[in-house]
Parts: structure tokens; sequence; C-alpha cells
């Protein structure tokens, strides 16, 4: 099957876009299909009541992977993607919701997917994008005490400059904590 | 205190800063809190919190597990991870599709080529380019190669975890072999990159296919000998049956892929599913256990290694002459000779190697059966030569959040053998 095969394939009515987009008329804001990947662009206050119907009626059982994009500066300012794995139905689905650049904020979907636990918390360390009702959320690849949320696209490319003994001075001069 | 501070006066020449001082009282505050024994009562007498890692040899790498035990039974499991984060998903956004590619084979480092074949996937997805038939063989037989390297090393560990010494040095002559053949083809033994989005970096070398014929007919017999040593072992049965159990609808909730999943008695095989690439043409069979547990994990790969040799006898035999990358100079350069005597082909290789190739801008996710599980790449696409976001679905990752519930309820030394079947590789879960 080529890709316009692919692309035409999911254009019928019955593609669960479309499904999802009849049930809740609302919250979907848009849908399309390209390179034959199905994408609904949800409304993140309807996220919760989406992936259970997404699971309950059209058997989405995994949620395979949950991240974001930061499209700073625009607004809204992050996207938080879900990929979503029909194993009965042999399908994919890709949910976005838009999320505004000041205190980001999604509902949790682990209570529908447990195994978006992970993820939500790999989003919210490397995003700072917080995630209502998540029961564990805390920083998982980031040290505990660290500042910031390295994937954000205002915070640059950092480096750590390597300590030899003709530029340890210049090197502590520079650091945060020795600047007194 | 004490300590770190002499240090810290050892290596500056002089007093830690105030500032200093404060971050690491806070610190030491922190690692007290979360190691003080709770001294709950349990039916085994007072609870304890055990830090078991990340400088443990049985966690395969830097994982680190907060256990509380009650006796010598895991009340609760904690995972703490991110010992080994090294920021790839960051770096890609600052490198060229070309120089991503060297990134990949640092993901999961005991099966590279599926990390460098579905990020190739991924890009070719977005460019739209179908790459020549024998570029795709030569990914199944290398791949297919990989999942059985991988699953040697895992083998190997395993059952040196639980006590079989001599398991280990049999896995590893053979994974020698095959690493051999991963030399011949790309000059790097384990950090292969040798898939580039457009096919291959070069043409497969000569005396590639008799290598490779030399291991499928010799390999088949070496998982006999294995199989002999483990498979009705009363020892081995004894640590693994019964162990770390893991139902279907659990490990589905969980997003839990690849053997783990498989053992479960679900038959989901991304190669057979959901198939990419040329495995359609290829007839092979996908195991199945039936009780999710540690043993059933063991017989899942034990099976997976046979038919990865079934696929390769099969790709080796239809193995087409032909290009070797796609004929698309915006995505992959001219060859050599024609740089000399086309001034198109000079500039198309001079903007290829100082720009790099423009993806068009979209996104696309791709996917392909690792040794662990679905591996997954999300790249979107900015229309530059850099992506704009570039971030991996790692199966160990989520396969990870199954150790809870498989470690809740059993034996410290049950949990051993439970992390070497999860076979968790550090590298692709910290990224």
């Amino acid at each position: 099957m080529t890709d316009v095969d692919r692309t035409h394939a999911a254009h019928q009515p019955d593609s669960p876009a479309h499904q999802l987009q009849a049930a809740f008329p609302e919250a979907v804001e848009a849908l399309h299909h390209r390179l034959g990947e199905a994408t609904v662009i949800v409304q993140a206050k309807a996220l919760p009541e989406v992936a259970r119907w997404l699971r309950d009626n059209l058997q989405f059982e995994l949620c395979v992977d949950v991240t974001a994009v930061d499209y700073w500066p625009q607004e809204p300012r992050f996207h938080v993607v879900y990929h979503v794995l029909s194993i009965s139905r042999r399908q994919r689905l890709r949910l976005k919701v838009p999320v505004a650049g000041k205190r980001p904020k999604v509902p949790t979907v682990t209570d529908v997917w447990p195994g978006a636990n992970f993820y939500e918390r790999e989003v919210f360390d490397m995003f700072g994008i917080t995630f209502d009702g998540h029961p564990n959320l805390k920083r998982i690849l980031m040290p505990e005490d660290w500042e910031g949320h390295p994937l954000r696209k205002d915070v640059p490319l950092g480096e750590e400059p390597v300590q030899f003994t003709h530029n340890v001075e210049e090197i502590q001069r520079k650091k945060p904590y020795a600047k007194q | 205190m004490g300590l770190v501070q002499d240090a810290i006066r050892w290596i500056l020449g002089r007093d830690m800063p105030d500032d200093v001082a404060q971050l690491e009282r806070e610190r030491q505050r922190r690692i007290e809190q979360m190691l003080i024994p709770t001294w709950e009562e349990g039916e085994k007498g007072p609870r304890m919190v055990l830090n078991m890692g990340p400088q443990h040899p049985s966690t395969h790498g830097v994982l680190r597990l907060f256990l509380e035990l009650d006796g010598e039974t895991v009340v609760r499991l904690e995972p703490d991870i991110g010992y080994l984060h090294t920021g790839i998903e960051k770096t890609f956004e600052y490198k060229k599709y070309e120089q991503g590619v060297t990134l990949t084979p640092r993901l999961d480092y005991l099966s590279n080529m599926f990390n460098t074949w579905c990020f190739c996937m991924a890009v070719e997805k977005l460019l739209q380019v179908e790459i020549p038939p024998r570029a795709e063989y030569a990914r199944v037989i290398l791949g297919e190669l990989q999942r059985i390297a991988s699953h040697l090393v895992w083998l190997g560990t395993h059952a040196l975890d639980i006590g079989a010494l001599s398991v280990f040095l049999y896995c590893f002559r053979e994974r020698e072999m095959i690493l051999d053949i991963f030399e011949m083809v790309s000059g790097a033994r384990m950090m292969a990159s040798y898939f580039r989005p457009g096919g291959l970096a070069w043409d497969l070398p000569d005396g590639f296919e008799e290598a490779v014929a030399n291991f499928i007919e010799l390999f088949p017999e070496r998982v006999d000998n294995y199989e002999q040593l483990l498979t009705d072992n009363p020892i081995w049965k004894e640590r693994t049956q019964g162990v770390g159990v893991i139902d279907t609808a659990t490990a589905l909730s969980l997003s839990v892929t690849g053997p783990i999943l498989r053992a479960t008695g679900l038959e989901w095989d991304l190669r057979k599913a959901m198939p990419y690439s040329v495995y359609p043409e290829f007839e092979f069979d996908v195991p199945v256990g039936a009780h999710g547990d540690v043993y059933d994990r063991y017989r899942v790969r034990m099976q997976e290694m046979r038919e990865s040799v079934r696929i390769i006898r099969q790709a080796l035999e239809r193995l087409p002459e032909g290009a070797f990358r796609v004929d698309n100079h915006k995505v992959a350069p001219p060859p050599k000779e024609e740089i000399y005597l086309s001034m198109e082909a000079l500039i198309h290789h001079f903007k290829l190697w100082t720009e790099g190739m423009r993806v068009p801008p979209g996104e696309a996710y791709a996917w392909v059966e690792s040794p662990r599980g679905e591996m997954g790449f999300y790249v979107v696409s900015d229309g530059s030569a850099r992506p704009y976001r570039v971030h991996m679905r790692a199966p160990s990752f989520a396969n990870l959040q199954a150790m809870a519930p498989m470690a809740e309820g059993s034996l410290v030394a049950d949990l051993i053998a439970i992390i070497a079947s999860l076979d968790p590789v550090l590298g692709e879960i910290d990224r």
C-alpha cells in the first residue's frame, strides 16, 4: 500500500478520528490525515472524557506514548501529544492537546491508561506541564533539585566546562552560587 | 558532612561557599528522609526501606530501586531513573538529520540497529521516499542479527544473575560472531550507524553473505545447547516458574510491549500485526507464552531467536542486487565517481554536506519491533535541515512500569530474576 492509498483509507467516514469527532463535536477542534497518520486536536478540558471513550468504545487499549512539543514563542505554546494504539482493531491515533504557555496544565489520563504515568512525569520534568490528578507527579529524569525544564525552546543547549587547575577560579566565578 | 567539606577543601583549595554548604545540607536531609527505615510494623516485624542500585551488578546498568521490605518480602517498589540521562532529545534539535543518525545507537546500545532503523523510517516517511529493495533486505538481515545479539546478552546476564555462570560465556561467544559481521559491514562493533535516511551508508561488503550464512548454519544448534543447559534444569525452573507474573490486561494498561506482553499470551508483534519494511514477505511465527512469568519470557525470547534465524535465511536467499540508497540526490549523496565528472553531482554533494537535507514540514511517527518491544520515533520537522523536535518511544521505559506489580509480594531474591527478565536498557530509559 502506498502512502496515498493509506491516506485514502484513513479518509473513510468510519475512521476512528471521524467517529471521535462525531461523538465529541465541541471538544474536537480539528482533525487531519497526513502521511497515513490520523491526528485529532482535542481541547484540554475534554481530554479525560475523550480518552475514556476511546478506550471503552473504540478499543484503544494501549497508550503508546505521551510527549509534548514546544512552539515558543507562538501561542498556545505547547502541544501535548498522545499516541494511542488499538490492538484489536490494529489502528493508531494521535491526539494533540494545545496548552497555553502560562502555567500550562492538562488533566491526567493515568486513570484511563495507567501506563501514561511515567510519560506524564517525563513531560512534566522536561516541559513543566502539570498534569492535574496525577498520582505521583515529580521529576523522573532530571535531578530533584534541578531548576527549569530543559526541553523548552527558550532553554539553550547548555554545557559544563571542564575544570582544570588553570581555569577553576574562572569557572567558579561564573557559577550562580559563587557570585559573592 | 565533614568528609564532603574535606573533599571540597582538597579540590578547591578553600572552604566550601556557604550556598554550597546549604545545598549540601538540603541534599543530605533529602537522602536521609528517603533512606531512614520507616519501622512500621509488618507481619514479620518492622518494615525496612532498602536502597538497591544504582551501582548494583544485577540492575543491568544504573537502575536504582527503592524497596520497602517486610522481612524478605517486597511490599512496595519504586524505580528511580535518570542516572544515564544525556539529553539526547535536546541534542537532536541542534544536529542535522545526518548527524542525528549517530545519536541513535547510543539509546538502546544493545540493539542499536533498531534505533537507527526507526529514526530513518520516520525521516523517510516525512521525505516520502521509498528506499531500494536491497537496502530493505539488508536492514532486515542486520536487524534480525541484532535481535539475536541483544537476546544473547539478555540470556547470558539473566542466567548469570540467577547463578548459571557458564551460559554467559557461550552467549558472548556467539554474540562476538554477530559483532564481527557488524564490524565487517559498518566498521563499528556496537555503534554501527549503518542505516541512513534513504538507504544504507554504503553497500554491503564482499563476503557478507557467506559470513551470515555461516552464522545461521551454526546458530540453531547453539540455541539447542543453551536450552539443554536451562530449559529443563530443575534449579532454573524453580527460580523462574511462577515468578513475576503479570496478566495481559495489566500489561496492556501499563503500556507494556514486546516479549513481556507476548509471554502473557497475547500475539502482538508489530512485524506481523502492523508490518513495516519487507516483513510481509517472510514466513515466521510469533511465539507466545501462557502464564506471563519469568520462565515464559525466557521461552518466548529463546523461540524468537530461532524465528530470527528463519527470517534471516529467507532474506539472505532473496537479497537482491542493485542500488543501496535512493537515487534522490536531495536526500542521499551521489556516487563518489560522479562527483568528478558532473557539476550537478558536485553541487548536490556540497549542498548535502554543508547544509544537510531539507525535510518537508510535518510530523511522523515510525515504529519497529525492537527486542524489547515497540520502539517509536516521533519526529517534527519545520522544513529546515534540523529536526524541530525528536522524541523516542523507548520500550524499556514503559516496560519498567510493570516491575512494581510483578515484584510486589515476591522475595528480594526473585526480584533479581524479574529485573533480568524485563531486560531493561538504561540507555534508552534515560535517553
